[in-house]
């Protein structure tokens, strides 16, 4: 147990700087993926040749995605802070830090859901306009379920990024365990709390991993589980 | 008041230009679509009546713009010119809510079966009810008594994952059918299932045009699969109609060389290669002539080369030859050289004439050395 080298105090901070991650990242993915999921299937349906093609809103669209996305986090945290103000109240702290996770990885998960759901095979969306369904309905009962499998795999991408980014949440004041590590194993020498803060990431990254794979498994029906368990 | 006209009148009335009496399932006229301008068009001035009740094959090598032109019955494909009417309304004016609402009067299968792969085969047959808005009760009640017409009662709570490709296209026949449409379309339902497979689908297919009245529209390049089903046949060729008619018709008199190619595997029409190269197209001093001779119905069973033989002594030679049914009624070619009939030609063509079979002269051919022998021995 590494909670063994560590004094109280530090094991308490570890805990506490942990507490500031979960908070912040799992904030964060909820709200990127509110946001991110619908900006994917704008990107989708809105695309030449598919159900609403509106190809210059597509365009505009597409273009402030990778703006955001070719933004490098640290600078991207620090230039939006007005923004970040509008909507915290404040530009520094852990919920300050929440608003640029956000801002950097909706992008991120709306271009994976896009690519998920432009896999689905246009002949199943033709069946449903075969059937008389609205744009809407083709979205919400076959473009979703269909790419759910790969729409999970993409989420789980972008939650350990989002853990990735999360560590440098310390340049505006929201703590955490990146924070942490940099704060106290890095500028104080104390290696064992770095490291303390390496295990514990990788143990929440391969949770997280672990997780989104078995949730990825689970929505999936696209290969038979008979033939799967005895191959 | 209209009188409503008899049943038996809705056939034998030509259908007109504005089909009163709606015996029309489908009506396309004047269909064009062009996709690019520089590939020219892949449909050319289409017009095709689909009568209620009919299996209306539509057969073309691919390309011939058969796809494009089913998809325009239900607006998948929307044409560049040209009108098409379902049940006497016109689809093609139609755009938004209206037209989603008209595409419930129209079913449609696949080549690829087109099921969803996150729903169970009862989920996927449920999803025309949700889209059109039914109670999940009634949904319910509803999907049961489908999965029964295709065989799939035991299979409800399935993937499609576990499924064969036939049972596949059973959960898509079941979907078409969910919002009880007039019109079944069919896009290459079979052509990519085994020919086993393809024979239970269609007996499917003709049991739900029997049972139920349905109006199929199914496009297929296998002449096989017409002869097996359809009622009518519409040959598509370079994106325009070179031929349309009876099944049996089109099968034994075929107007068009592209249906006649269609057919070769099917009924001998065209002789193999080799043996028309030989083939002279005017008589010359040691030559007799070759004759196509169709056989429909009863003659079928006649024992007219014997008969030849017997009657006038000429000693017929078959090159190629094959008896087929089309439903229930026998459909034959026999291409044969009538070694020695010289001028007795006439005579032969009208006993074969007077059997009720059809009888043309496709050439003439070099007398073989056995004839020849056979001939000085005479």
């Amino acid at each position: 147990m590494p909670f063994d080298l560590l004094s109280p105090a530090v094991t308490a901070l570890l805990f506490e700087s942990l507490k500031q991650t979960a908070y912040m990242v799992s904030i964060a993915a909820l709200v990127s993926t509110a946001l991110g999921l619908p900006l994917g299937v704008l990107l989708v349906v809105t695309s030449p040749g598919h159900i609403l093609p509106l190809p210059i809103f597509n365009r505009i669209l597409g273009t402030a995605v990778n703006l955001v996305r070719s933004t490098p986090f640290i600078i991207l945290m620090v230039a939006i802070i007005p923004f970040t103000r509008v909507i915290a109240g404040s530009s520094v702290g852990t919920s300050a830090a929440v608003v640029p996770l956000t801002v950097a990885i909706t992008p991120l998960f709306a271009r994976l859901a896009e690519t998920a759901m432009r896999e689905v095979d246009r002949g199943l969306i033709e069946a449903a306009e075969a059937i008389g369904a609205s744009p809407l309905q083709i979205i919400v009962r076959v473009i979703i379920p269909e790419a759910l499998p790969s729409i999970v795999a993409g989420q789980t991408v972008a939650l350990v990024s989002l853990i990735g980014y999360s560590a440098m949440a310390g340049t505006v004041g929201g703590g955490g365990l990146g924070d942490l590590g940099v704060r106290f194993g890095y500028q104080r020498f104390m290696p064992e709390v770095m490291l303390a803060v390496v295990i514990v990431l990788v143990a929440i990254v391969q949770s997280v991993q672990l997780l989104g794979d078995a949730a990825a498994r689970a929505v999936n029906h696209r290969i038979a589980r008979g033939k799967r368990s005895t191959s | 008041m209209n009188a409503v006209p008899p049943i038996s009148d809705f056939r034998a009335s030509a259908i007109g230009d504005d089909d009163p009496a709606g015996a029309a399932a489908v009506r396309i006229d004047g269909l064009s679509k062009t996709f690019s301008k520089a590939a020219g068009p892949v449909l050319d001035d289409v017009s095709l009546t689909i009568r209620r009740g009919e299996i209306h094959g539509i057969i073309g090598r691919s390309g011939a713009g058969k796809s494009t032109l089913v998809r325009c019955i239900n607006l998948l494909e929307r044409p560049s010119a040209g009108r098409v009417f379902v049940s006497g309304r016109e689809i093609t004016s139609l755009r938004g809510r209206a037209l989603r609402t008209a595409r419930r009067d129209i079913g449609m299968i696949f080549q690829h079966f087109n099921v969803l792969s996150s729903k169970t085969v009862a989920g996927n047959v449920a999803l025309p009810f949700k889209v059109a808005g039914l109670p999940r009760a009634e949904i319910a009640r509803r999907i049961p008594p489908l999965l029964e017409l295709v065989g799939l009662a035991h299979k409800a709570d399935a993937y499609p994952s576990e499924l064969s490709g036939g049972q596949k296209q059973r959960v898509g026949i079941a979907r078409a059918l969910a919002l009880d449409p007039s019109v079944l379309l069919c896009d290459e339902a079979t052509s990519a299932l085994d020919p086993e497979t393809t024979e239970q689908i269609l007996a499917l297919l003709r049991d739900i045009n029997r049972q139920l009245g349905l109006t199929i529209v199914l496009i297929t390049h296998e002449m096989q699969v017409l002869r097996d089903i359809a009622t009518r046949v519409a040959v598509l060729d370079h994106g325009r109609l070179v031929e349309e008619g009876a099944t049996f018709d089109v099968l034994a008199f075929p107007k068009s060389a592209v249906a006649r190619s269609f057919l070769s595997g099917l009924v001998a029409h065209e002789l193999p290669p080799p043996v028309a190269a030989r083939l002279l197209p005017e008589p010359v001093a040691d030559s007799d002539p070759v004759l196509r001779i169709v056989f429909t119905g009863d003659a079928a069973h006649d024992p007219i080369v014997a008969d030849l033989v017997s009657h006038f002594q000429i000693v017929p030679n078959i090159l190629h030859g094959r008896i087929d049914y089309v439903g229930d009624r026998p459909l034959g070619v026999l291409t044969l050289v009538a070694g020695d009939a010289g001028k007795r030609l006439p005579a032969v063509l009208s006993r074969l004439a007077s059997f009720g079979l059809f009888v043309e002269v496709i050439g003439h051919a070099v007398r073989s050395a056995v004839t020849r022998r056979h001939g000085a021995a005479v």
